[in-house]
């Protein structure tokens, strides 16, 4: 069977969920073989094995770290030049789609982004892509050279099935251009608790509605109640209210979790590209006109002061 | 010391529009009326920040490759302040994907002549975000890419990069590329002598031939990728909605336990 590389997204060892997600997904199209760099790159393998990983191709240097995307994607050449494989998988975050794009040119393939599904096909992979807002749905393939597919979070449930994934040593040797952007410093972001906007299967946002940074503890209250990540509609970011780390839509991240709430906010076309493709949608707003409710599966018309609170200590009692 | 900057745009179709697919699934450009994609003004303003703040001779050259309705955007360009611009157009450009936008967007930029590349973070239609990284790639120059806050002294380009586990200065020598997010600062309205200055300013047109591209490497026939198909999602079912009237959240919480989020 053939194989597929897939690039681990890890933070010091610690594997995030859209890469288990894409070991999923590339069993439906052949043997995962796993790509870890940086920091903690071999103690990805548990993790990668017990999702499928046939192999994991580790190589650790300071490169990763000091230096912008290039040094990843020569690694990611290096290991597509010892492998042959059928396809790579990468996290469609916004450094993975950057590190899949100058991969993709490098080896003289065509690339598509932000699937959302993907399967096998007679002439290679099939992805799905959500475009226009979601209310377009494309299926696409690279139709020269090795498809280089990046993948949504949330775009496939994450299954166990133990494979070998024994630690290979990638060999590496990085390219002229790989020192060109050097990373002079780094703050990390201080950790909320809560699960990452993008990942979660559940967000809560707040919009204009909420009139005020402080009362955005209202919406942490209720996401917190849920384990639900915290999202913001841009006026909101705008205002000033809530980080724009944080802002869901065209211009922000793009969500699509088991649920979402959207509380306060009208559901302007730029939000609504960024989580149309969310699940179930649940919506509290004043305005029976807002355009939000056209999306909605549950939509409570009412003052979210008052509605907020309420579902917010109704949810604690019920898990009580 | 003079600095040459070259912004790429993209006309893109009003998102507020009803966009749709053409028959052979390119987007039907026709039917919504289009205009500078919004993320690309933010890389015009930074490049006029950059002019306003820098002690050198700057010109700022904008650059698209469109339809003939994309001087549009070239336009709007200009009137917030820019010096000249670029249209690439031909006819066989029609289809062409990220990878040969790239190709045809680095040809062009090599023609102009450039210390430094901006970019928005995506356009507002295909919002792939690829770009940029595929421009530094070809030119085999720096990415300084998705920065919020952007400088560029002595030689040097600096930047942060807001990213999800950590805030990154990053910092590289020119020529390179840039990227701009939403957060790099608000991009200005033309002013109306801002508008009246970009009638009489000069917009070259360039096609293939004076790029030295063949029509086979670029179009729906050059393309590295095939759209299968294109679907419109089914209208949502209407779904159930409620007034408050006092009991509101916990109608929710009944809906929201019948659906297991509870």
């Amino acid at each position: 069977m053939a194989e597929v590389l897939v690039y681990v997204d890890h933070v010091d060892g610690a594997v995030r969920k859209p890469t288990l997600e894409l070991l999923t997904l590339a069993r439906r199209i052949g043997e995962p073989v796993a790509v870890a760099l940086g920091a903690g790159a071999e103690s990805t393998a548990a993790a990668l094995a017990e999702h499928g990983a046939t192999r994991v191709l580790a190589h650790d240097a300071s490169e990763y770290a000091d230096y912008l995307v290039v040094p990843k994607v020569d690694a990611l050449q290096a290991a597509v030049a010892a492998v042959s494989p059928a396809a790579v998988l990468v996290p469609s975050s916004a450094e993975g789609k950057e590190i899949a794009a100058r991969l993709a040119l490098r080896i003289g393939s065509g690339i598509i982004t932000d699937a959302v599904d993907l399967e096998a096909g007679d002439e290679g992979p099939v992805a799905t892509q959500s475009v226009f807002a979601a209310s377009f749905s494309t299926k696409s393939r690279v139709s020269k050279g090795t498809p280089v597919i990046t993948v949504k979070p949330n775009s496939a449930a994450v299954e166990a099935a133990p494979a070998a994934g024994a630690v290979e040593a990638l060999a590496v040797s990085f390219s002229a251009q790989a020192t060109g952007t050097k990373v002079t410093g780094r703050t990390p972001r201080e950790s909320t608790g809560r699960p990452e906007l993008t990942e979660a299967a559940i967000v809560v946002s707040g919009g204009r509605g909420v009139n005020g940074a402080e009362n955005f503890a209202l919406i942490e209250s209720l996401a917190d109640s849920l384990g639900a990540a915290v999202g913001a509609s841009r006026a909101a970011v705008d205002a000033g209210w809530y980080p724009h780390t944080n802002q869901v839509g065209q211009t922000g991240k793009s969500v699509s979790p088991q649920l979402y709430i959207a509380n306060g906010i009208s559901g302007a076309i730029q939000h609504r590209a960024g989580m149309q493709t969310s699940k179930t949608i649940v919506a509290v707003n004043k305005d029976a006109e807002a355009p939000i409710f056209d999306l909605v599966d549950y939509g409570v018309v009412g003052d979210l002061f008052d509605v907020v609170p309420q579902l917010t200590e109704e949810i604690k009692t019920r898990k009580g | 010391m003079s600095l040459r900057i070259v912004v790429t745009v993209k006309y893109v179709p009003d998102a507020t529009g009803d966009r749709h697919f053409a028959d052979d699934l390119t987007v039907d450009r026709d039917d919504v009326d289009g205009l500078l994609s919004e993320l690309d003004e933010y890389a015009v303003e930074q490049a006029l920040q950059i002019s306003e703040n820098s002690d050198d001779d700057v010109e700022i050259t904008v650059l698209t490759v469109g339809p003939e309705d994309a001087k549009d955007a070239l336009r709007k360009a200009l009137s917030m302040g820019a010096d000249k611009a670029i249209h690439v157009e031909d006819d066989d450009l029609h289809g062409t994907d990220a990878i040969g936008t790239s190709l045809v967007l680095a040809k062009a930029i090599e023609k102009a002549g450039y210390d430094l590349v901006i970019s928005g973070l995506a356009s507002t239609d295909g919002t792939m975000g690829v770009v940029p990284a595929l421009l530094a790639e070809r030119l085999g120059v720096p990415q300084v890419t998705l920065l919020s806050e952007v400088s560029v002294e002595d030689g040097t380009v600096k930047g942060r990069r807001d990213g999800d586990a950590a805030s990154e200065q990053l910092e590289a020598s020119l020529p390179a590329v840039v990227s701009v997010t939403d957060q790099s600062g608000e991009a200005r309205y033309p002013s109306f002598k801002g508008i009246m200055a970009a009638k009489k300013k000069p917009v070259e047109s360039w096609d293939l031939s004076d790029l030295d591209l063949e029509a086979e490497e670029v179009g729906l026939e050059g393309a590295w990728t095939a759209v299968e198909s294109a679907t419109q999602r089914p209208a949502r079912t209407a779904g159930t909605i409620v007034k408050d009237e006092g009991e509101g959240g916990k109608q929710l919480a009944e809906f929201l336990a019948g659906q297991k989020f509870i």
